[in-house]
């Protein structure tokens, strides 16, 4: 965990390996929102089953929005289903994140018409790109293991949590 | 009674509404006006025995007159004959009378046709906007509806 005795206690020695803690157990158990919109959802159910195995990563998907940390944005977004999405996003409790999965939530894909909105990030704040139509599980793995390190950068998550500052993301 | 009789007993009831038969590849168009269309589709029903609405669709043809078709695909389930029925709809009214009393899938049919086309369909019980949202502007499938969107720049191809 990279918690090293220190020599002195300085300021921001509980801060700091807290964060850590925080971090580590926050990477580790990583639970997606169960949420499949087009054929990226088959990949997304692939990359969950007995091959390629996301429980082993601690990565469980969760029924609801109020149990989920991520929301993967699997599929194609019809302007009809975005208001659908943004209520589950809202339901999530903080801290959350979110994996735009495929060319069609990153950009719309091949879908450039009236009832497709061009790209998820329109509407969430997008984590992690994941290329591909659709993307291999290998794919959504390794944009699930790029959002584990991208959350263990995070600082002042234990500080965040008590009430003690913002989060700092680089 | 075949297909060609069928027409025939079209054309004895009602002599001034069908415009035009074609038979191509087995498969029976009787085009009609659409003052008449219900008492006509009541009519396939009851005394030509098609009891199943396979489809009922709107085809624009931009630039012709009529602009508007509507089509009806009709399915008789015990002598499994096929017809297939279509109207002329002008513009601009774009209208015409809901057969939704005759079958009762016509309903989210004519719901799609108008969400979709923009044809109105004179006593539908119920029309609502069926797959686009609800405070949805225009009807996406016609020909002269930008395939981007209304406010969005067009697509003038992959170099420009």
């Amino acid at each position: 965990m990279g918690v090293e005795q220190p020599k002195t206690l300085g300021n921001g020695f509980i801060t700091t390996s807290l964060d850590k803690l925080v971090n580590w157990s926050r990477a580790s158990s990583m639970w997606p929102m169960t949420f499949g919109l087009a054929c990226c959802a088959i990949e997304m159910m692939a990359a969950g089953a007995a091959r390629f195995d996301l429980d082993r990563m601690g990565i469980l998907f969760r029924a609801s929005p109020r149990q989920a940390d991520v929301i993967i944005i699997a599929g194609t977004v019809t302007k009809k289903m975005l208001p659908v999405i943004q209520t589950v996003y809202e339901q999530m409790p903080e801290p959350r994140y979110v994996i735009a999965m495929g060319a069609c939530a990153s950009s719309g894909g091949i879908f450039d018409t009236y009832s497709t909105v061009q790209g998820i990030d329109e509407a969430l704040p997008v984590d992690v790109y994941v290329p591909g139509c659709p993307p291999r599980p290998e794919g959504l793995l390794y944009g699930l293991m790029k959002l584990q390190e991208k959350i263990k950068r995070e600082r002042n998550t234990f500080g965040a949590a008590i009430g003690v500052g913002e989060v700092i993301r680089d | 009674m075949s297909v060609q009789q069928i027409v025939e007993k079209i054309k004895a009831n009602f002599s001034s509404e069908v415009l035009n038969v074609v038979e191509y590849r087995g498969e029976t168009t009787v085009t009609v006006n659409k003052e008449q269309i219900v008492e006509i589709c009541r009519f396939m029903r009851d005394d030509c025995g098609f009891n199943l609405l396979c489809d009922l669709c709107g085809v624009d043809y931009l630039g012709q007159e009529p602009r508007f078709m509507v089509v009806y695909n009709l399915y008789n389930i015990t002598t499994k004959q096929r017809i297939r029925i279509k109207a002329q709809v002008f513009e601009p009214a774009a209208s015409i009378d809901s057969v939704s009393g005759v079958w009762g899938t016509a309903n989210w049919h004519e719901r799609e046709c108008w969400d979709l086309m923009g044809i109105v369909f004179n006593g539908h019980p119920d029309p609502r906007r069926i797959l686009m949202p609800d405070d949805w502007e225009g009807h996406p499938l016609r020909k002269d509806y930008p395939v981007q969107g209304p406010d969005r720049e067009p697509y003038k191809g992959r170099l420009s």
